[in-house]
């Protein structure tokens, strides 16, 4: 819809750059508001090109070990989507220019209230929504109040996803195309990066839309080879075993839990960045 | 009630029924549900499929169960008649196998040489493992890690089925996460797996093809009824987990609008301690495990762990076919605690001589409550879900001894 929000430029300013750009996730209030805050805060800096930001739910059934268990910490630390959406507000008064994508399941936004949600959002400064377990079949009541707010409703796309389904997809999404490099849940198998490759090219052929590819990016270097064949790469379940690395015997974080943090994201962007891009056909 | 020309037809070809149901899944999956739908739907319209979903219910599960007047427990109530539908006495000793035997039958056909289940007590788990076992076919079962601790006699029968059962230690460690793990399986094995599903719920069109399979039990009820009792009844009551049982009792009957159906849900400790599983009765619609319909749920929309004595009824969702007739006023949703079970469950054994399960034990308590309203011409007919021999433990443990 609008041609000048937040993803729009950003991708626009890769492109320039003639480089992918790194997307990073993390769980909104993992291990508990103030730590998850300050990683937040500290990501754009560190090189975080986009940011999702999970959307915490007590089953997450598309998800892997890693982020289910970064999930029930931030339930159990208190987290309520209210909160998820106040990080969102709190970080848009030192960054008003990275993109910020809420990800999640559809449960807490139902029950929230689809519009009081994309209200909510939109003044807090969300700019799209990935909600895993809302395929275009059932998008209709959160696509249309999303669209008139302004916020891109990101689809993703997996190795299943034929030829035959893959229109029906295209024709709900915005922003970006999400490419599920696996079929299997996140962060468990890496994907070879010749199928991804492959089934980037695929993918350009339907979509002028940038392409992010994630699930099971773990590595500096494999972010950097995927990051080089799409459009940007996404890392999620890595960096939220680094904050559960950085936890004590009572799920407290350790001091230098943030630093270690960011400081992965920094290896992460120096990777993606050194590797520039093979210019897309 | 809603006025509607029929309670048949649905869901639409969206997976709909009214605002329940629908396909609520991750993409890599949605392509494999459209696969089953796909199937499911040549198999409903080949004489074949019917021909050996019919043959192997009579020879192997031992169907047409048999309907039964409980005369005694008439006399008691001293109301309504009551009669049983004995589905405990199906091969595996409850109306499960009706749905394993009919889904194996499916993935047959499909090509599929892989099955994954869930289950929470272990009934689906074992009537899962026994389809496997006869079709030679691979057979993993998810079950929570608490279940299998508690549930050890079914583990073990799957086991000797030839099932590989696999804990499941994420979140609650109960049905809830083994039916998370198995789609995560199934994201992960898209190829050559299977999804045998245990009830009415998930996505599109397993509340539809469950409730299909499991519609025998009300088919039969009608003809044996009618040739046991004159008439039809007036009547109808089944417990309420998912719900798979109840709908394949009171489906055929919908249209019957003379027909009362009482679904019976688990109020565990009290609906006021918020220990129960009575999600019709205190839950509100939500959005999990592939459909819309009422869950337990936060005000945040997190999904709440139920309680009840009974494991089969331990499910913190409903299928969604049940929301939408709930809402539409055809079928009318009750509840009953641990203890009101528990009472029903030692009265049927000792005045009957049939032990139930605690599920129907459950349908049984409310039987009780509403047959001495009733007048003696009254018929009611109970959907006798399970025999009792898996709950002597639970129930033994409840009354305090110690075997």
């Amino acid at each position: 819809m609008s041609s000048d929000n937040r993803i729009v430029r950003r991708f626009t300013a890769l492109a320039k750059e003639r480089r992918g750009g790194l997307v990073t996730f993390i769980t909104a209030g993992d291990p508990d508001l103030g730590t998850s805050m300050a990683i937040l805060r500290g990501l754009p800096k560190a090189g975080a090109d986009l940011i999702e930001i999970g959307m915490p739910f007590s089953d997450p059934m598309a998800d892997g070990p890693a982020v289910q268990a970064s999930s029930l910490r931030a339930l159990k630390a208190g987290q309520t989507l209210k909160r998820t959406i106040g990080m969102v507000a709190a970080l848009r008064s030192s960054d008003n220019e990275t993109p910020i994508i809420l990800m999640g399941y559809y449960n807490p936004i139902y029950v929230f209230g689809v519009k009081a949600f994309v209200a909510e959002a939109r003044k807090a400064g969300v700019d799209g929504l990935i909600i895993v377990d809302l395929p275009p079949e059932e998008c209709t009541e959160l696509l249309a109040p999303a669209r008139a707010a302004g916020i891109d409703l990101i689809f993703l796309v997996a190795p299943t996803t034929d030829d035959r389904r893959l229109p029906a997809v295209l024709s709900h999404a915005r922003g970006f195309l999400y490419y599920v490099s696996i079929t299997g849940v996140t962060g468990t198998a890496s994907p070879a990066i010749g199928d991804v490759g492959d089934a980037v090219s695929r993918l350009r052929h339907h979509t002028k839309l940038p392409i992010a590819v994630g699930f099971g990016i773990r590595s500096p270097d494999q972010a950097a080879a995927v990051a080089s064949l799409a459009d940007a790469c996404v890392v999620g379940s890595a960096l939220v075993s680094r904050i559960a690395d950085h936890l004590d015997d009572q799920g407290q974080p350790r001091p230098g839990l943030t630093r270690s943090v960011l400081a992965f994201v920094g290896e992460l962007s120096r990777s993606v960045r050194a590797a520039g891009r093979t210019a897309p056909a | 009630m809603t006025v509607v020309n029929t309670f048949h037809g649905r869901p639409d070809d969206r997976g709909h029924f009214g605002l329940y149901g629908g396909r609520y899944v991750a993409e890599t999956l949605m392509p494999l549900i459209y696969e089953v739908e796909k199937a499911y739907d040549e198999a409903r319209a080949d004489p074949a499929f019917a021909e050996e979903f019919a043959r192997y219910l009579k020879h192997y599960v031992g169907r047409p169960s048999p309907i039964y007047f409980a005369e005694r427990l008439t006399e008691r109530y001293g109301g309504a008649r009551v009669y049983f539908k004995r589905d405990e006495l199906n091969h595996t000793g409850a109306h499960k196998i009706n749905n394993t035997l009919g889904q194996i039958l499916l993935a047959r056909r499909m090509g599929k040489t892989r099955i994954i289940a869930e289950t929470g007590a272990g009934q689906h788990g074992v009537a899962t493992a026994t389809v496997c076992a006869l079709f030679g076919m691979q057979c993993v079962v998810y079950m929570g890690a608490t279940d299998i601790a508690r549930q050890s006699p079914n583990v073990f029968r799957m086991k000797l089925l030839g099932a590989e059962v696999r804990p499941v230690t994420a979140g609650t460690q109960t049905l809830k996460d083994a039916m998370n793990e198995a789609l995560r399986d199934w994201v992960s094995n898209v190829h050559d797996t299977y999804y045998l599903i245990g009830t009415v719920a998930g996505p599109h069109p397993y509340p539809a093809m469950v409730r299909d399979f499991q519609s025998v039990i009300g088919q039969e009820v009608r003809e044996q009824i009618v040739d046991l009792a004159g008439r039809l009844p007036d009547v109808l009551v089944a417990c309420i987990g998912g719900g798979s049982n109840a709908l394949g009792l009171f489906h055929p009957f919908l249209d019957d609008i003379a027909i009362r159906m009482i679904g019976v849900e688990a109020a565990g400790r009290g609906i006021a301690t918020g220990e129960h599983c009575a999600s019709l009765t205190a839950g509100k619609p939500g959005v999990l495990h592939g459909n819309r319909t009422y869950l337990l749920q936060t005000r945040d929309g997190q999904i709440r762990d139920g309680h009840s004595i009974a494991a089969g009824l331990d499910y913190p969702g409903v299928g969604p076919e049940h929301a939408w007739l709930r809402d539409s006023g055809r079928v009318e949703y009750v509840s009953v605690t641990d203890d009101e079970a528990m009472e029903a469950f030692q009265l049927c054994s000792r005045v009957e001589g049939i032990i139930p399960a605690l599920e129907p034990a459950h349908a049984l308590a409310h039987v009780g409550h509403v047959a001495g309203r009733l007048s003696q011409d009254d018929i009611i007919v109970m959907n006798m879900c399970g025999r009792g021999d898996k709950d002597v433990f639970t129930a033994a443990a409840h009354l305090g001894i110690e075997l």
